[in-house]
Protein backbone atom coordinates (compact mmCIF):
# COMPACT_ATOMS: atom_id res chain seq x y z
CA UNK A 1 0.00 0.00 0.00
CA UNK A 2 2.52 2.23 1.14
CA UNK A 3 5.99 2.47 0.01
CA UNK A 4 8.15 4.53 2.14
CA UNK A 5 6.61 4.38 5.30
CA UNK A 6 5.95 1.63 7.76
CA UNK A 7 2.04 0.60 7.87
CA UNK A 8 1.89 2.03 11.31
CA UNK A 9 2.58 5.52 10.53
CA UNK A 10 -0.91 6.49 8.95
CA UNK A 11 -2.73 4.37 12.16
CA UNK A 12 -0.78 6.61 14.42
CA UNK A 13 -1.68 9.65 12.68
CA UNK A 14 -5.30 8.80 13.00
CA UNK A 15 -4.75 8.16 16.75
CA UNK A 16 -3.27 11.81 17.07
CA UNK A 17 -6.23 13.06 14.54
CA UNK A 18 -8.73 11.14 17.32
CA UNK A 19 -6.92 12.42 20.25
CA UNK A 20 -6.97 16.02 19.00
CA UNK A 21 -10.87 16.33 18.12
CA UNK A 22 -11.80 14.88 21.27
CA UNK A 23 -9.33 17.45 23.75
CA UNK A 24 -10.08 20.20 21.00
CA UNK A 25 -13.76 20.05 20.76
CA UNK A 26 -14.36 19.94 24.45
CA UNK A 27 -12.10 23.07 24.94
CA UNK A 28 -14.01 25.08 22.32
CA UNK A 29 -17.22 23.65 24.06
CA UNK A 30 -15.65 25.11 26.97
CA UNK A 31 -15.66 28.55 25.42
CA UNK A 32 -19.06 29.07 24.33
CA UNK A 33 -20.93 27.20 27.27
CA UNK A 34 -22.65 28.63 30.22
CA UNK A 35 -20.97 28.01 33.64
CA UNK A 36 -23.31 28.32 36.58
CA UNK A 37 -22.72 25.57 39.40
CA UNK A 38 -24.59 25.51 42.77
CA UNK A 39 -23.86 22.64 45.46
CA UNK A 40 -27.60 21.04 44.62
CA UNK A 41 -26.58 20.97 41.25
CA UNK A 42 -23.00 19.77 41.62
CA UNK A 43 -24.30 16.91 44.17
CA UNK A 44 -24.23 13.36 42.77
CA UNK A 45 -27.91 12.08 41.28
CA UNK A 46 -30.29 10.08 43.58
CA UNK A 47 -33.45 10.32 42.30
CA UNK A 48 -34.34 14.16 44.21
CA UNK A 49 -33.53 13.24 47.12
CA UNK A 50 -30.14 13.97 49.60
CA UNK A 51 -27.38 11.79 48.75
CA UNK A 52 -27.54 9.40 51.62
CA UNK A 53 -24.22 7.67 51.38
CA UNK A 54 -21.24 8.41 50.15
CA UNK A 55 -20.60 7.79 46.37
CA UNK A 56 -17.82 4.98 46.97
CA UNK A 57 -19.80 1.66 47.50
CA UNK A 58 -18.27 -1.51 48.41
CA UNK A 59 -18.57 -3.55 45.24
CA UNK A 60 -19.31 -7.69 45.20
CA UNK A 61 -16.49 -9.76 45.18
CA UNK A 62 -18.34 -11.84 42.33
CA UNK A 63 -17.09 -8.69 40.14
CA UNK A 64 -13.37 -9.86 40.81
CA UNK A 65 -14.02 -13.50 40.30
CA UNK A 66 -15.32 -12.85 36.94
CA UNK A 67 -12.39 -10.73 36.05
CA UNK A 68 -10.25 -13.11 37.12
CA UNK A 69 -11.55 -15.92 35.10
CA UNK A 70 -11.51 -12.98 32.50
CA UNK A 71 -7.63 -13.16 32.88
CA UNK A 72 -7.52 -16.81 33.03
CA UNK A 73 -9.52 -17.55 29.21
CA UNK A 74 -7.95 -13.75 27.79
CA UNK A 75 -4.66 -15.36 28.14
CA UNK A 76 -5.24 -18.47 26.43
CA UNK A 77 -7.44 -16.70 23.78
CA UNK A 78 -3.90 -14.42 23.01
CA UNK A 79 -2.02 -18.14 23.00
CA UNK A 80 -4.64 -18.86 20.75
CA UNK A 81 -4.43 -16.54 18.10
CA UNK A 82 -1.01 -17.23 16.80
CA UNK A 83 -2.13 -21.02 16.83
CA UNK A 84 -4.92 -20.28 14.92
CA UNK A 85 -3.36 -18.75 12.20
CA UNK A 86 -0.40 -21.26 11.55
CA UNK A 87 -2.85 -24.08 12.16
CA UNK A 88 -2.94 -25.43 8.70
CA UNK A 89 0.94 -25.91 8.90
CA UNK A 90 1.19 -27.34 11.87
CA UNK A 91 -0.89 -30.04 11.30
CA UNK A 92 -2.17 -33.00 14.09
CA UNK A 93 0.72 -31.89 16.69
CA UNK A 94 -0.68 -28.33 17.14
CA UNK A 95 -3.87 -29.95 17.09
CA UNK A 96 -2.95 -32.42 20.35
CA UNK A 97 -0.53 -29.82 21.87
CA UNK A 98 -3.75 -27.13 21.91
CA UNK A 99 -6.25 -29.74 23.08
CA UNK A 100 -3.62 -30.53 25.67
CA UNK A 101 -3.36 -26.86 26.99
CA UNK A 102 -7.25 -26.23 26.72
CA UNK A 103 -7.88 -29.17 28.73
CA UNK A 104 -5.82 -28.11 31.48
CA UNK A 105 -7.62 -24.75 31.47
CA UNK A 106 -11.04 -26.71 31.55
CA UNK A 107 -10.05 -28.78 34.49
CA UNK A 108 -9.69 -25.12 35.92
CA UNK A 109 -13.27 -24.14 34.26
CA UNK A 110 -15.24 -27.24 36.08
CA UNK A 111 -13.54 -26.42 39.32
CA UNK A 112 -14.78 -22.70 38.93
CA UNK A 113 -18.11 -23.82 38.24
CA UNK A 114 -18.60 -26.46 40.70
CA UNK A 115 -17.38 -24.15 43.80
CA UNK A 116 -20.16 -21.56 42.14
CA UNK A 117 -18.16 -18.97 40.76
CA UNK A 118 -20.34 -18.66 37.76
CA UNK A 119 -23.44 -18.18 39.71
CA UNK A 120 -24.99 -14.89 40.73
CA UNK A 121 -27.93 -14.49 43.22
CA UNK B 1 11.55 12.03 -0.64
CA UNK B 2 8.67 12.58 -3.50
CA UNK B 3 7.59 8.88 -2.67
CA UNK B 4 7.72 9.50 0.79
CA UNK B 5 5.75 12.80 0.48
CA UNK B 6 2.76 10.82 -1.81
CA UNK B 7 2.66 8.43 0.65
CA UNK B 8 2.07 10.51 4.00
CA UNK B 9 -0.31 12.50 1.42
CA UNK B 10 -2.49 9.47 0.09
CA UNK B 11 -2.41 8.80 4.12
CA UNK B 12 -3.79 11.82 5.50
CA UNK B 13 -6.44 12.16 2.52
CA UNK B 14 -7.43 8.52 3.46
CA UNK B 15 -8.00 9.62 7.53
CA UNK B 16 -9.46 12.62 6.75
CA UNK B 17 -12.38 10.71 4.06
CA UNK B 18 -12.77 8.05 6.80
CA UNK B 19 -12.41 9.96 9.90
CA UNK B 20 -15.18 12.49 8.40
CA UNK B 21 -17.24 9.99 7.05
CA UNK B 22 -17.70 7.93 10.22
CA UNK B 23 -18.14 11.13 12.33
CA UNK B 24 -21.22 11.35 10.13
CA UNK B 25 -22.46 7.98 10.01
CA UNK B 26 -22.21 7.70 13.39
CA UNK B 27 -24.50 11.31 13.86
CA UNK B 28 -27.09 9.58 11.32
CA UNK B 29 -27.21 6.14 12.75
CA UNK B 30 -28.87 8.19 16.08
CA UNK B 31 -30.92 9.13 13.29
CA UNK B 32 -31.94 6.16 11.35
CA UNK B 33 -32.14 4.03 14.79
CA UNK B 34 -34.69 6.70 16.60
CA UNK B 35 -36.44 6.50 12.97
CA UNK B 36 -36.60 2.52 12.51
CA UNK B 37 -37.65 2.08 16.15
CA UNK B 38 -40.12 4.32 15.56
CA UNK B 39 -41.65 2.78 12.41
CA UNK B 40 -41.89 -0.33 14.23
CA UNK B 41 -43.54 0.64 16.63
CA UNK B 42 -45.97 2.62 14.41
CA UNK B 43 -44.80 6.03 15.42
CA UNK B 44 -43.35 9.02 13.16
CA UNK B 45 -40.21 8.93 14.71
CA UNK B 46 -38.45 12.41 14.78
CA UNK B 47 -39.97 14.77 12.37
CA UNK B 48 -40.19 18.31 13.71
CA UNK B 49 -36.22 19.25 12.32
CA UNK B 50 -35.85 19.87 8.61
CA UNK B 51 -37.97 17.62 6.43
CA UNK B 52 -38.63 14.19 7.61
CA UNK B 53 -36.57 15.26 10.65
CA UNK B 54 -33.36 15.19 8.55
CA UNK B 55 -31.38 17.94 10.48
CA UNK B 56 -32.25 16.14 13.93
CA UNK B 57 -28.89 14.77 14.76
CA UNK B 58 -27.43 17.99 14.21
CA UNK B 59 -29.70 19.83 16.41
CA UNK B 60 -28.92 17.28 18.81
CA UNK B 61 -25.08 17.65 18.33
CA UNK B 62 -25.36 21.61 19.14
CA UNK B 63 -27.86 21.19 22.21
CA UNK B 64 -24.94 18.96 23.55
CA UNK B 65 -22.50 21.43 22.96
CA UNK B 66 -24.09 24.30 24.35
CA UNK B 67 -24.85 22.70 27.58
CA UNK B 68 -23.30 23.08 30.80
CA UNK B 69 -20.65 20.84 32.18
CA UNK B 70 -21.12 19.39 35.61
CA UNK B 71 -18.47 17.84 37.19
CA UNK B 72 -19.86 16.10 40.49
CA UNK B 73 -18.40 17.04 44.34
CA UNK B 74 -16.86 13.80 45.16
CA UNK B 75 -15.73 13.17 41.31
CA UNK B 76 -12.36 12.86 40.15
CA UNK B 77 -11.73 15.44 37.86
CA UNK B 78 -8.89 14.37 36.21
CA UNK B 79 -10.44 10.79 35.82
CA UNK B 80 -13.58 12.19 34.98
CA UNK B 81 -12.67 14.49 31.83
CA UNK B 82 -9.98 11.95 30.50
CA UNK B 83 -12.82 8.47 30.28
CA UNK B 84 -15.03 10.04 27.64
CA UNK B 85 -12.29 10.90 25.77
CA UNK B 86 -10.21 7.86 26.01
CA UNK B 87 -13.86 5.90 25.26
CA UNK B 88 -14.27 7.93 21.62
CA UNK B 89 -10.67 7.64 20.72
CA UNK B 90 -10.55 3.95 21.47
CA UNK B 91 -13.33 3.82 19.01
CA UNK B 92 -12.62 5.71 16.44
CA UNK B 93 -9.06 4.63 16.12
CA UNK B 94 -10.58 0.89 15.30
CA UNK B 95 -11.35 2.73 11.59
CA UNK B 96 -7.54 2.59 10.82
CA UNK B 97 -7.60 -1.27 9.42
CA UNK B 98 -11.32 -1.80 8.22
CA UNK B 99 -11.04 -2.74 4.35
CA UNK B 100 -14.23 -0.52 2.54
CA UNK B 101 -12.72 -2.26 -0.64
CA UNK B 102 -10.07 -4.15 -2.45
CA UNK B 103 -8.09 -0.76 -1.87
CA UNK B 104 -9.13 1.61 0.39
CA UNK B 105 -8.22 1.43 3.34
CA UNK B 106 -5.88 3.70 6.13
CA UNK B 107 -3.23 1.20 6.79
CA UNK B 108 -3.20 -2.59 5.86
CA UNK B 109 -1.64 -3.90 8.62
CA UNK B 110 -0.87 -7.87 9.06
CA UNK B 111 -2.52 -8.53 12.48
CA UNK B 112 -5.48 -6.42 11.84
CA UNK B 113 -7.84 -8.17 13.34
CA UNK B 114 -5.67 -8.94 17.07
CA UNK B 115 -5.32 -4.90 16.64
CA UNK B 116 -9.13 -4.16 16.32
CA UNK B 117 -10.03 -6.91 19.40
CA UNK B 118 -6.97 -4.88 21.72
CA UNK B 119 -7.92 -1.40 20.93
CA UNK B 120 -11.30 -2.80 22.20
CA UNK B 121 -10.14 -3.71 25.22
CA UNK B 122 -8.92 -0.48 26.09
CA UNK B 123 -11.95 1.06 25.05
CA UNK B 124 -13.66 -0.37 28.00
CA UNK B 125 -11.18 1.26 30.33
CA UNK B 126 -12.91 4.15 30.04
CA UNK B 127 -15.95 3.03 30.94
CA UNK B 128 -14.64 1.69 33.98
CA UNK B 129 -12.83 4.99 34.63
CA UNK B 130 -16.24 7.05 34.16
CA UNK B 131 -17.81 4.47 36.79
CA UNK B 132 -15.62 4.66 39.05
CA UNK B 133 -14.93 9.07 38.90
CA UNK B 134 -18.20 10.09 38.82
CA UNK B 135 -18.50 9.30 42.77
CA UNK B 136 -21.99 8.55 42.28
CA UNK B 137 -23.76 5.04 43.15
CA UNK B 138 -25.68 4.30 40.04
CA UNK B 139 -22.20 5.17 38.44
CA UNK B 140 -20.11 2.76 39.82
CA UNK B 141 -22.60 -0.19 39.87
CA UNK B 142 -23.09 0.73 36.06
CA UNK B 143 -19.56 0.74 35.65
CA UNK B 144 -18.71 -2.20 37.39
CA UNK B 145 -21.80 -4.45 35.64
CA UNK B 146 -20.42 -3.09 32.06
CA UNK B 147 -16.84 -4.21 33.37
CA UNK B 148 -17.41 -7.77 33.98
CA UNK B 149 -20.33 -8.13 30.90
CA UNK B 150 -17.85 -6.84 28.61
CA UNK B 151 -14.79 -8.95 29.92
CA UNK B 152 -17.02 -11.94 30.03
CA UNK B 153 -18.32 -11.48 26.67
CA UNK B 154 -15.10 -10.33 25.07
CA UNK B 155 -13.76 -14.10 25.24
CA UNK B 156 -16.36 -15.41 23.46
CA UNK B 157 -16.22 -12.64 20.84
CA UNK B 158 -12.80 -13.57 20.64
CA UNK B 159 -12.82 -17.25 20.87
CA UNK B 160 -15.77 -16.92 18.00
CA UNK B 161 -13.83 -15.84 15.36
CA UNK B 162 -11.10 -18.36 16.08
CA UNK B 163 -12.95 -20.92 13.61
CA UNK B 164 -12.89 -18.45 10.92
CA UNK B 165 -8.98 -17.59 11.55
CA UNK B 166 -7.79 -21.15 11.47
CA UNK B 167 -9.51 -21.23 7.54
CA UNK B 168 -7.71 -18.29 6.87
CA UNK B 169 -4.74 -18.62 8.09
CA UNK B 170 -4.17 -14.57 8.29
CA UNK B 171 -5.00 -12.02 10.85
CA UNK B 172 -4.44 -9.82 8.00
CA UNK B 173 -8.59 -8.15 7.13
CA UNK B 174 -7.97 -8.45 3.47
CA UNK B 175 -6.17 -11.79 3.01
CA UNK B 176 -9.42 -12.92 5.34
CA UNK B 177 -11.75 -11.59 2.82
CA UNK B 178 -9.63 -12.88 -0.58
CA UNK B 179 -9.56 -16.53 1.50
CA UNK B 180 -13.60 -16.72 1.48
CA UNK B 181 -14.63 -18.15 -2.05
CA UNK B 182 -17.87 -18.84 -0.15
CA UNK B 183 -18.39 -16.84 2.85
CA UNK B 184 -17.45 -18.17 6.35
CA UNK B 185 -20.82 -17.84 7.87
CA UNK B 186 -21.61 -21.02 5.48
CA UNK B 187 -18.83 -23.27 6.98
CA UNK B 188 -19.03 -21.30 10.49
CA UNK B 189 -23.14 -21.50 11.23
CA UNK B 190 -21.86 -21.41 15.10
CA UNK B 191 -19.36 -19.13 15.11
CA UNK B 192 -21.15 -16.64 13.22
CA UNK B 193 -24.76 -16.98 15.51
CA UNK B 194 -21.91 -17.17 18.94
CA UNK B 195 -20.50 -14.17 17.04
CA UNK B 196 -23.68 -12.14 17.04
CA UNK B 197 -24.87 -12.45 20.45
CA UNK B 198 -21.39 -11.66 21.94
CA UNK B 199 -21.07 -8.21 20.39
CA UNK B 200 -24.46 -7.53 21.44
CA UNK B 201 -23.00 -8.31 24.83
CA UNK B 202 -19.59 -5.88 23.88
CA UNK B 203 -21.29 -2.83 22.20
CA UNK B 204 -23.77 -2.54 25.62
CA UNK B 205 -26.90 -2.82 23.04
CA UNK B 206 -30.48 -4.61 24.19
CA UNK B 207 -30.74 -6.65 25.68
CA UNK B 208 -27.71 -7.01 26.72
CA UNK B 209 -27.55 -3.20 27.73
CA UNK B 210 -27.45 -3.88 32.03
CA UNK B 211 -24.75 -1.35 32.11
CA UNK B 212 -27.24 1.19 31.30
CA UNK B 213 -30.57 -0.28 32.47
CA UNK B 214 -32.42 2.93 32.61
CA UNK B 215 -35.53 1.23 34.86
CA UNK B 216 -32.80 -0.17 38.03
CA UNK B 217 -29.94 2.06 37.25
CA UNK B 218 -30.86 5.77 36.22
CA UNK B 219 -28.52 5.44 32.88
CA UNK B 220 -25.49 3.30 34.24
CA UNK B 221 -22.05 4.92 33.71
CA UNK B 222 -23.10 7.69 32.27
CA UNK B 223 -25.04 9.40 35.00
CA UNK B 224 -23.47 12.14 36.32
CA UNK B 225 -22.33 12.86 32.28
CA UNK B 226 -23.84 15.92 30.90
CA UNK B 227 -22.95 18.18 27.45
CA UNK B 228 -20.23 17.29 25.12
CA UNK B 229 -18.58 14.83 27.32
CA UNK B 230 -21.99 12.44 27.37
CA UNK B 231 -22.10 13.06 23.47
CA UNK B 232 -18.73 11.33 23.79
CA UNK B 233 -20.18 8.45 25.24
CA UNK B 234 -23.14 7.79 22.50
CA UNK B 235 -20.70 8.71 19.89
CA UNK B 236 -18.08 5.76 20.99
CA UNK B 237 -21.10 3.57 21.23
CA UNK B 238 -22.52 4.44 17.89
CA UNK B 239 -18.83 3.93 16.51
CA UNK B 240 -18.36 0.96 17.94
CA UNK B 241 -21.77 -0.28 16.14
CA UNK B 242 -20.18 0.53 12.98
CA UNK B 243 -16.78 -1.49 13.44
CA UNK B 244 -18.85 -4.71 14.99
CA UNK B 245 -20.95 -4.46 12.01
CA UNK B 246 -18.01 -4.65 9.85
CA UNK B 247 -15.73 -6.77 11.36
CA UNK B 248 -19.03 -9.55 11.08
CA UNK B 249 -18.89 -8.62 7.24
CA UNK B 250 -15.57 -8.78 6.80
CA UNK B 251 -15.19 -12.08 8.67
CA UNK B 252 -18.10 -14.00 8.03
CA UNK B 253 -20.40 -12.31 5.23
CA UNK B 254 -16.36 -11.84 2.88
CA UNK B 255 -16.30 -8.32 3.06
CA UNK B 256 -16.60 -6.46 -0.38
CA UNK B 257 -17.04 -9.38 -2.45
CA UNK B 258 -20.05 -9.46 -4.54
CA UNK B 259 -21.22 -9.58 -8.62
CA UNK B 260 -22.10 -6.35 -10.62
CA UNK B 261 -21.97 -3.62 -8.12
CA UNK B 262 -18.55 -1.56 -6.76
CA UNK B 263 -16.51 -3.29 -3.49
CA UNK B 264 -17.18 -0.67 -1.25
CA UNK B 265 -21.02 -0.25 -1.97
CA UNK B 266 -21.25 -4.25 -1.25
CA UNK B 267 -19.57 -3.79 1.82
CA UNK B 268 -21.80 -1.00 3.02
CA UNK B 269 -24.57 -3.04 1.99
CA UNK B 270 -23.55 -5.92 4.13
CA UNK B 271 -22.78 -3.53 6.89
CA UNK B 272 -25.97 -1.93 7.44
CA UNK B 273 -27.72 -5.42 7.16
CA UNK B 274 -25.84 -5.98 10.53
CA UNK B 275 -26.78 -2.42 12.07
CA UNK B 276 -30.21 -2.77 10.95
CA UNK B 277 -30.53 -6.03 12.84
CA UNK B 278 -28.89 -4.27 15.90
CA UNK B 279 -31.68 -1.63 15.73
CA UNK B 280 -34.38 -4.10 14.92
CA UNK B 281 -32.85 -6.41 18.10
CA UNK B 282 -33.54 -3.48 20.35
CA UNK B 283 -37.19 -2.70 19.40
CA UNK B 284 -38.37 -6.27 19.98
CA UNK B 285 -35.91 -8.10 22.78
CA UNK B 286 -36.87 -7.28 26.36
CA UNK B 287 -33.81 -6.44 28.71
CA UNK B 288 -31.92 -9.94 30.41
CA UNK B 289 -31.55 -10.20 33.87
CA UNK B 290 -27.57 -10.23 34.82
CA UNK B 291 -27.64 -13.47 36.61
CA UNK B 292 -29.31 -14.71 33.49
CA UNK B 293 -26.70 -12.88 31.22
CA UNK B 294 -23.99 -14.14 33.06
CA UNK B 295 -25.12 -17.88 32.92
CA UNK B 296 -25.61 -17.69 29.28
CA UNK B 297 -22.31 -16.34 28.35
CA UNK B 298 -20.13 -18.69 31.03
CA UNK B 299 -22.07 -22.02 31.16
CA UNK B 300 -23.49 -22.22 27.84
CA UNK B 301 -21.53 -19.91 25.33
CA UNK B 302 -17.97 -20.47 26.77
CA UNK B 303 -18.03 -24.77 26.04
CA UNK B 304 -20.23 -24.55 22.71
CA UNK B 305 -17.58 -21.77 20.81
CA UNK B 306 -14.33 -24.24 22.32
CA UNK B 307 -16.33 -26.86 20.95
CA UNK B 308 -16.65 -24.91 17.67
CA UNK B 309 -13.02 -24.39 17.45
CA UNK B 310 -12.74 -28.56 18.26
CA UNK B 311 -15.09 -29.71 15.61
CA UNK B 312 -13.40 -26.69 12.99
CA UNK B 313 -9.59 -28.31 13.96
CA UNK B 314 -10.68 -31.81 13.22
CA UNK B 315 -12.45 -31.51 10.22
CA UNK B 316 -9.71 -28.84 8.55
CA UNK B 317 -7.25 -32.11 9.24
CA UNK B 318 -9.25 -34.35 7.69
CA UNK B 319 -10.31 -32.79 5.02
CA UNK B 320 -7.23 -30.88 4.12
CA UNK B 321 -8.47 -27.31 4.30
CA UNK B 322 -11.57 -25.81 2.79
Amino acid sequence: MYQAISPYVPVLILILLAVLFGVVTLLIAWLVRPNAPYSEKLSPYECGVEPLQPGKLRMSIRFFVIVLLFLLFDVEAVFMYPWAVMYKPLGWWGFIEMALFVIILFVGYIYAWLKGALEWE
Amino acid sequence: MDVLMSDILTALIRIIVVFALALLTVAYLTYLERKVIGHMQVRMGPMRVGPHGLLQPIADGLKLFFKEDIVPTEGYRLTFYFAPILCLVCALILFAVIPFDAKFMISRLNIGLLYILSIASVGVMGIILAGWSSGSKYSLLGGLRSAAQIFSYEIFLGFSLMGPLMIAGSLDLVKIVEAQSVPFIVYQPVAFVIYLIAALGEINRVPFDLPEAESELVAGFHTEYSGMKFAYFFLAEYANMIIVSAIATIVFLAGWKGPILPGWMWFLIKMFIFIYFFIWVRATFPRYRYDQFMRIGWKIMLPLVLANIFVTGVVILFIGGY
